[in-house]
């Protein structure tokens, strides 16, 4: 149920976000998601993409550092309450979301909210347990 | 012309005839050249290389024969290996940056102590300081020779001495003020900070009784001298030094503010071409060599301090017999002063190392802010630096700061910055961009 991220080290200036999607979108590679984590020097723009192995290649050739990292795909209902649910389900359980994001999916009722756990297995565990619906990679990329 | 008006029995040893100075410092140079041979093993073993035995040495000419002292040699002996006497006489160890991560270490007699206040003494007395003057020592005071070389040679000097140290600038202005502070000794760059800081503080430098700045540490320029006269009311005086001849007091401006006299009856001066070694014809420009002739813990012969200076050929208007050099500018290595602290690339690159495992593309940028020097090193993220959380990365560049900060004693900014994004020229990378102003 994890699912692989690429990270891309950025710098916080203007036009540096543009050269790694120019790079994907040459290679016709697709962004499923997409977020920015921005400091004061610097980003880290995160991404989901269809083929990860082939993505990471393309960047690192054109001197991007990038990192992938194993993320969890959640889909919550898109009502109020919903991020709630998944939230609740964690409480007490001690486990560290280090980051998420959120996006909406192509399903009206849904959205979908992708967690950088600490502990990505223990998670899933627990988010099973309580019956919330987590995605398989090609769920998500399947479009 | 101002001839012998700054003559006072402190300074009486600047002005001894020249052929009375010549054989002191033949005589001195013997002495010193007989007790390094027979007690430092490096300098016995490069003597004996060249065939020579101090009984050589039959005037100061003969001085050209021998071996040079580097930089490395200090680091090399770590941490006793070049003391010429036993550990009970030494009294003071000081240490400074060396290369790379382990210090230089210098060591002091009673007897160097004494020559060294003197010569700090006579410092002081050739700016025209004498007793009934109050000097503040707003260099360090520690293992860095700046504050206690200059604390002990004020002492001597008769004048009164406030020993603030470097730091806390709004409590040095109130002191200086308070006290009514007549000179004032720190890098030039914590001077022209404190002048910024009066500013703000509203209290006008330039009614202060300060009259005048003994500035070193830090090579400084024509202009930053005008910069501090015209927004105080002190006259700055470049004094000249390094830990390894014995600290601050091997030369200075006398009131003409033509030239740094050197003290060469204890410290005995050459300009040599860097690249061959060869002396220089007098007045031409090359590195200025040293060699302290009545040294007893810690003798060098011939250090070569990759500083470029000529000397003065004309006699200067106070009448002092002892030579002088122009202020030094630049340096032939790539050493950088910071903050009056001594830095070198591979100082910076052994941290990187360390931290790392592997050495990435990095830079050094040195700007100066409200007069203060300021260091960043920009790091080209690598693999192993980069971490896929603004956290982690924040954490990495607090650790590399650490730890920059441990061996090179001075406070570094640390970018990451993005692969290829630092200039390289033939493939190498410009190390250091100095964006401090004169």
């Amino acid at each position: 149920m994890k699912i692989t991220q690429l990270s891309v080290f950025v710098e916080n200036a203007p036009g540096h976000i543009l050269a790694p999607c120019r790079a994907l979108a040459d290679a016709g590679v697709n962004l499923r998601a997409l977020s920015l984590a921005d400091a004061q020097q610097y980003g880290i723009l995160r991404m989901i993409v269809s083929n990860w192995q082939e993505a990471a290649k393309i960047l690192e050739a054109q001197g991007f550092r990038v990192k992938a990292t194993e993320v969890v795909a959640v889909e919550v209902a898109d009502r109020p309450g919903g991020m709630a649910d998944v939230l609740g389900a964690l409480e007490g359980t001690g486990i560290n979301i280090e980051y998420m994001f959120a996006f909406p999916y192509e399903r009206a009722d849904k959205a979908i909210l992708i967690f950088r756990f600490a502990d990505p297995d223990a998670a899933i565990a627990r988010l099973q347990t309580a019956g919330i619906n987590l995605l398989a990679s090609a769920e998500l990329l399947a479009k | 012309m101002i001839s012998r008006s700054c003559f006072s029995p402190a300074s009486a040893l600047d002005f001894v005839p020249r052929h009375e100075l010549e054989q002191l410092q033949l005589r001195r140079l013997q002495t010193v050249v007989a007790l390094s041979y027979e007690n430092v093993p490096l300098f016995r073993s490069r003597m004996k290389e060249r065939g020579l035995a101090p009984e050589g040495i039959l005037s100061m000419a003969d001085i050209a024969k021998l071996p040079f002292t580097v930089k490395t040699d200090l680091r090399d002996t770590y941490p006793f290996g070049l003391f010429a006497v036993p550990m009970k006489d030494v009294v003071r160890l000081h240490a400074s940056s060396g290369t790379t991560g382990k210090p230089i270490v210098v060591s002091y007699t009673k007897a160097d102590l004494d020559v060294w206040s003197s010569v700090v003494s006579r410092s002081f007395s050739a700016c025209g300081l004498h007793e009934g003057d109050i000097i503040q020592v707003a260099y360090g005071y520690g293992l860095f020779t700046g504050g206690l070389g200059a604390h002990y040679g004020a002492e001597k000097l008769g004048a009164t001495v406030v020993p603030t140290s470097v730091g806390n600038t709004d409590r040095q202005i109130m002191l200086m003020s308070d006290f009514g502070t007549t000179a004032i000794c720190c890098t030039p760059t914590y001077f022209l900070h404190m002048i910024e800081r009066a500013d703000s503080m509203g209290i006008d430098m330039r009614k202060l009784p300060l009259r005048a700045g003994i500035f070193g540490a830090e090579p400084w320029t024509e202009g930053m001298r005008q910069h501090i006269e015209a927004n105080s009311n002190l006259k700055a005086f470049d004094i000249y030094g390094l830990s390894e001849i014995i600290g601050p007091g091997v030369g200075v401006e006398c009131v003409c503010q033509n030239g740094l006299h050197i003290f060469e009856d204890h410290f005995y001066p050459e300009i040599v071409d860097p690249e061959s070694g060869e002396l220089m014809p007098e007045g031409e420009e090359g590195e200025l060599v040293l060699t302290t002739l009545s040294k007893q813990a810690m003798p060098l012969l011939r250090y070569r301090t990759r500083d470029i200076t000529a000397f003065h050929t004309d006699r200067c208007d106070c009448g002092r017999t002892i030579r002088r050099i122009r202020r030094i500018g630049q340096r032939c290595d790539d050493m950088l002063i910071i903050r009056g602290i001594n830095i070198f690339p591979s100082q910076v690159e052994s941290v990187l190392l360390a931290v790392e495992g592997t050495l990435p593309h990095y830079q050094i940028i040195l700007t100066r802010e409200h007069g203060l020097d300021q260091m960043e090193v920009q790091v080209e993220v690598t693999s192993q630096l980069f971490a896929d959380t603004v956290s982690g990365l924040e954490a990495m560049e607090r650790k590399l700061a650490q730890a920059m900060e441990r061996v090179l004693q001075v406070r570094v900014r640390i970018t990451l910055v993005e692969p290829r994004t630092i200039q390289r020229s033939e493939g190498k990378a410009k190390r250091v961009i100095d964006r401090r102003q004169s």
